[in-house]
């Protein structure tokens, strides 16, 4: 760290007109990018911006075509991740690079195990415990990575950027999977490597993040450096403008909601999950007609079973479920599906689409059994291709043709493609699982207005999301998911984040919000 | 026999030929054949042999005359329905190594079947010493893909204990002097009888109706993968576990049946080798199961592919026998040429599925331009086939 | 006594197969080439001790033969990301093919070669390479569990991006795995044809590498577990001479077909409990 020392007005990190090409795409067109020693920078553009690339060549995984990255003012060329470690960058994932089966200590080490063959599991675990103790991180060394929560994982992947001598933390998407309450402790944490000279780049589409702990930021927009902001002198509609392109309304325009009858009811639902732990502890709840209902919680509380249980794909050990008051519990999905249950799963390529097959054949996914589809096993594709035209017009998919393959689709049409799908069912209870995850501002407009369409055509809509916004802004009514369980019911718009987070960190309303640390 | 590709409506072609396009991949195919031969040639030479006249004694065996031409089909019979029992399998997101284990069921069963004389008329009998067959192979075939639907046991390790495990029955049943149909000195069971033959169809050559059942199998093949709503099934499993739970398709149903129709091929297979060539099940290794493999391979699982490569295999082992009488070179050298295909078609496939996939995805992106700029980072093709976990 | 060094003289080669195949599964990826490097191993051993007339070169070259088709293997598997399995099937294939068609062409006769001088041996019909396999036991165990080395290739198998992401070159820690894993199988194919036995014949191990992998999984990747499951494996093929001397009533033939059955058995009914390695078959992003 001489070179900060002897060179203390240089930025940490500095990119000037950054160019990377991919076949057909410019991913990067001309980045600048520079972070002052000692700052939390965040660096904001939405989903498919260029973000994820930019840091990509940062760490060395890609070669930009043209551009210039400097470190603490000297230029550097990195051929993979260790150059950048070397050189005192070190990355948080979004996707926790933690080996589960391994314990903390094991996952902070390896890669820079030290000298000699043997492995010293027992230094491993005192320098571990101490850089634990020094940042007020609080992670038991020996514990297995699997049996942490999402937080903990979190904080070992900052143990372990910290060990490798990391000087500039790059985090990812860092608050996605975490409560409001754990996104409060990762500021305080991240506020202290601060305080103590460290630099910090925080990549993020989400504007009050930026707010909350930002002091300068960048935006980027379709792969172009659009300005580097002051936080503290611009506002989150400033913001927003500039990473969109235009002016977005922040909120989504909703009329009032007329709920009717109930037409999928969960009563007293039970589950076992894989661990053996209880993954569903009693879930009951109602889904009217003409109402989105809503289902916050962080992720692993329940969610993918509660979703598993609803559409067919695993049954209950105890309770019900009921669809337009018949019990449907023990029924596949293409019965609830023939019954008015339409899916729109959460994992686009590995659940709603097959992704080698054509548009066509995605439209056939859990139709295919049913006429007009098919008959007497034999399919009608010339029919469905029809359909499928006249389903890519309906929905604006945009691709060349029903013949091209699922996978040829950016992500937005392939939802789109899905949407399309489970809606010419004339569904009477839509059940959306993170239905905009991954997808840009354009698409989340357009998702959001097909979910309020379908409840003001007097459907009953469950969204089920990790995104609290998403649900905050959707939803009629809010329920709050924690450890398999219903713990707060609230209409919509009469709740407010603080409250629904400390539901989701298990929490009651009676406490206070901790305070940051 | 028909070299072109089915005759399919433009609109509704079955995904690998619509993606990859047909000539492309004939060529890239031919492209692995012909890096093989060359390692082939590579291996005889180091091993002193001239490759040129073995290559020609090769080709003279297997394209020389009407004969040749004959045996060419002889052999690419019982492959034509191996591959397509591999590419069922393969289909279904399965390998099939245990083709072998369910042809020697297959053909042993029809053995018996067919050595047993009742007098029944050769509408009934030769039906019956068939249908034997297929369902012993497709017995063989459903024991792995029951197990794996249960069990999640891998169909890598059933199949090819269930291989082993059928050479040794077919050694105990043939071994038995107390059963009139068999002759343990011979190895083999007792002469099909005539109603039970499959006829010859060219006199002065071995060819006979097999290379039907096989091409008729292929276009039921084809119509059941492509038209069906099984066939659809069978290619969603395969493609996507999730996507088909997502659809309600049980994943473990497809697969055990998927494999039954494999081994139900397999067994057909070597049925028309025992009736059709022999005259009478062998209870000998035939190594027809491993061929059958890298039938299915280079024929890249499609049906009309299969047939090709199956030809073309039929002709390295009609070949190899005229290469080791003229030319005094082990036919064995087949089992290196197999292996070398095998190879050069997995390592060829690879590389052209990632240029593919790139070409695709610019493709795909600079038509939808609602996203000019899109993170490289997205996964826009699919990721790579699931873990198999053996 | 007889049945017990029977049982350890038929579990030693496939000890070496299942410990080379057990550490390249670790590393994540998939090997049933076992049997082709067995075979090739079986083969370069006889060939060695023929033309050299010392069986301790024949090991070498067994070894080098070994190591030759395991970088092959590693190329196809690691590289270009080939198939793991369809790879592994080739490999099985030219080991077949290759030997058979070699034996053919040195030694003019099909089917086998003739006989060649042994390893030595040390009493009671076991040869030197015996002690050697029970060793390799608590050497994996080391490796795997208390060395660095040993740790990275576990990150390799459990999760290859995890790995890629702090700078391990998991290309390189899987080639080193695949390539140990070809010498281990290639020096168990020696045991058999320059150590039991004094000649090769054609397929001569049968099935043994596909044994020695389901050890693998029936040993749930552990190397102790794993050699309980090879001595199992073993005492099944020790008891098929045992059956014939003691004039049991079981047709001698089924008792040849025991390893497979208990196979059959083993990864259906013990497979549910079974943890293999989560990253196994998976490359690591492009990088």
């Amino acid at each position: 760290m001489t070179d900060r020392v002897g060179n203390a007005a240089a930025p940490a990190v500095e990119m000037r007109g950054i160019v990377k090409r991919f076949p057909g795409v410019v991913a990067n067109n001309g980045i600048d990018f520079a972070v002052r020693p000692g700052e939390i920078h965040a660096l904001l553009g939405e989903n498919g911006a260029g973000k994820t690339t930019l840091m990509n060549i940062l760490f060395g995984l890609y070669h930009p075509d043209e551009g210039e990255i400097r470190v603490n003012g000297r230029p550097v060329r990195f051929d993979n991740a260790r150059d950048a470690v070397r050189a005192g960058l070190a990355m948080v994932h979004q996707h926790f690079m933690l080996i589960p089966r391994f314990t903390v200590a094991e996952n902070v080490i390896l890669g820079a195990e030290g000298p000699g063959l043997a492995l010293d599991r027992e230094a491993a675990r005192e320098r571990v415990a101490e850089l634990s103790a020094q940042y007020g991180l609080d992670v038991d060394p020996e514990a297995v990575v699997a049996t942490l929560p999402v937080g903990m994982q979190q904080r070992v992947e900052i143990l372990r950027a910290l060990y490798q001598g990391g000087k500039t933390l790059i985090l990812d998407e860092p608050t996605a999977l975490l409560t409001p309450q754990e996104v409060d402790e990762l500021y305080s944490v991240l506020n202290r490597l601060r305080e103590s000279g460290d630099t910090i780049i925080f990549i993020t589409h989400k504007l009050r993040e930026v707010a909350a702990i930002s002091d300068r930021v960048t935006v980027i927009r379709r792969g172009q450096t659009v300005g580097t902001r002051e936080t503290a002198e611009t506002t989150a509609s400033q913001l927003a403008e500039l990473m969109v392109g235009r002016a977005v309304s922040l909120r989504v325009d909703r009329p009032p909601a007329h709920p009717g009858e109930a037409v999928l009811v969960a009563d007293d639902l039970h589950l076992t999950g894989s661990q053996g732990r209880a993954a569903l502890n009693g879930v009951s709840f109602e889904l009217r007609r003409g109402e989105i209902l809503g289902i916050c919680g962080v992720e692993g509380n329940g969610q993918a079973e509660l979703i598993e249980v609803l559409s067919g794909l695993r049954r209950p050990q105890r309770g019900r479920v009921l669809l337009k008051d018949q019990d449907v519990t023990a029924t596949g999905p293409n019965r609830r599906r023939r019954m008015g249950l339409s899916y729109i799963p959460e994992d686009r390529h590995g659940r709603g689409l097959v992704l080698p097959f054509t548009l066509t054949e995605n439209v056939l996914l859990g139709n295919v059994e049913d006429p007009p589809f098919s008959l007497g096993g034999r399919i009608d594709y010339p029919g469905i291709r029809t359909l499928t035209q006249r389903l890519m017009r309906a929905f604006d998919v945009r691709a060349p043709a029903p013949e091209t393959p699922a996978a040829a689709l950016s992500g937005g049409n392939q939802q789109k493609l899905i949407i399309a799908r489970e809606l010419q069912r004339e569904p009477d209870a839509l059940l959306a699982v993170q239905p905009t995850r991954g997808l840009d501002v354009g698409a989340i407009e357009f998702v959001h207005k097909q979910l309020v369409a379908e409840r003001d055509k007097g459907r009953g809509v469950l969204l089920i999301s990790f995104d609290l916004d998403e649900v905050m802004d959707l939803s009629d009514r809010i329920l709050v998911l924690w450890e398999g369980r219903i713990v707060g019911d609230f209409p919509g718009g009469r709740v407010t984040r603080t409250e629904l987070g400390l539901l989701m960190g298990g929490r009651s309303l009676d406490e206070h919000a901790p305070a940051a640390d | 026999m028909s070299m072109l590709p089915p005759p399919t409506s433009g609109d509704a072609l079955p995904p690998a030929n619509r993606m990859f396009g047909a000539l492309p991949t004939v060529l890239s195919s031919l492209l692995a054949i012909a890096v093989a031969l060359f390692a082939g040639a590579i291996v005889l030479a180091l091993s002193g042999e001239n490759p040129i006249p073995a290559f020609e004694a090769l080709f003279s065996g297997a394209f020389g005359g009407q004969r040749e031409i004959a045996e060419t089909l002889v052999m690419a019979t019982p492959l034509i329905l191996g591959g397509l029992a591999f590419a069922v399998a393969s289909r279904a997101g399965l390998f099939n190594i245990g083709i072998e284990g369910q042809m020697v069921v297959g053909g042993l069963c029809a053995g018996l079947v067919a050595a047993w004389d009742p007098g029944l008329a050769a509408v009934i009998h030769l039906p019956l010493a068939v249908l034997a067959g297929m369902v012993a192979g497709g017995f063989w075939g459903f024991v792995p893909g029951f197990l794996k639907a249960k069990t999640g046991a891998h169909e890598v390790i059933t199949t090819i204990m269930l291989n082993y495990l059928a050479y040794r029955i077919s050694t105990v049943v043939i071994g038995q002097e107390a059963l009139p149909l068999v002759n343990p000195a011979l190895q083999a069971t007792q002469p099909a009888v005539d109603a039970a033959r499959l006829p010859r169809l060219l006199e002065g050559t071995r060819l006979h109706a097999g290379i039907l059942i096989a091409l008729v199998a292929a276009l039921a093949v084809w119509f059941l993968l492509y038209r069906t709503v099984f066939g659809y099934k069978i290619r969603t499993v395969g493609l996507s576990p999730g996507a088909a739970a997502f659809a309600g398709i049980s994943w473990g149903r497809t697969i055990a049946l998927a494999m039954l129709l494999s081994g139900l091929l397999a067994g057909l297979g070597g049925t028309v080798d025992a009736l059709g060539l022999q005259g009478r099940y062998y209870n000998i290794t035939l190594g027809l199961g491993f061929t059958s493999i890298a039938v299915g391979l280079v024929g890249r699982n499609t049906p009309f592919g299969v047939i090709l490569a199956a030809v073309l295999f039929g002709a390295l082992a009609a070949g190899a026998t005229k290469m080791q009488n003229t030319a005094g070179i082990s036919r064995d050298i087949v089992y290196v040429l197999l292996a070398f295909v095998i190879l050069s078609v997995s390592g060829l496939a690879v590389v052209q599925q990632l240029r593919q996939a790139k070409r695709l995805t610019a493709r795909a992106r600079a038509r939808t331009r609602d996203r000019a700029a899109e993170d490289a980072g997205d996964p826009m093709v699919e990721p790579p086939p699931p873990p198999r976990t053996i | 006594m007889a049945l017990l060094t029977a049982t350890l003289r038929s579990a030693a080669p496939l000890i070496f197969a299942a410990m080379g195949g057990l550490l390249c599964e670790r590393s994540g990826v998939t090997n049933i080439a076992l049997e082709g490097f067995m075979l090739m191993g079986a083969f370069a051993g006889v060939a060695g001790t023929w033309f050299s007339n010392s069986p301790i070169v024949g090991l070498l070259v067994a070894i080098t033969v070994g190591a030759a088709g395991g970088f092959v293997f590693a190329f196809w598997a690691i590289t270009l990301r080939a198939d793991q399995i369809v790879a592994g099937t080739a490999i099985v294939l030219l080991g077949l093919g290759l030997t058979s068609f070699l034996t053919e062409q040195i030694w003019g006769q099909a089917g086998s070669s003739p006989g060649v001088e042994r390893l030595p041996t040390i009493g009671l019909g076991m040869n030197v390479l015996l002690p050697v396999a029970f060793l390799l036991v608590p050497i994996t165990h080391w490796f795997l569990f208390k060395t660095k080395p040993g740790l990275r290739v576990q990150a390799c198998g459990e999760k290859p991006e995890a790995a890629q992401a702090v700078g391990i070159n998991v290309a390189k820690y899987r080639y080193a795995m695949v390539v140990i894993s070809g010498v281990l199988a290639a020096v168990g194919g020696a045991y058999l044809s320059i150590g039991d036995l004094s000649q090769f014949t054609t397929n001569m191990t049968a099935g043994r590498g596909f044994i020695a992998l389901a050890a693998v999984i029936f040993g749930n990747w552990m190397p102790w577990a794993t050699m309980g499951a090879a001595l199992l494996f073993g005492f099944a093929q020790a008891l098929r001479f045992h059956v014939q001397a003691l004039d049991l009533p079981i047709p001698q033939d089924l008792i040849i077909a025991l390893p497979y059955i208990l196979t059959l058995i083993a990864i259906t009914g013990l497979l549910r409990q079974s943890t293999p390695p989560a990253g196994i078959g998976r490359h690591a992003s492009e990088g």
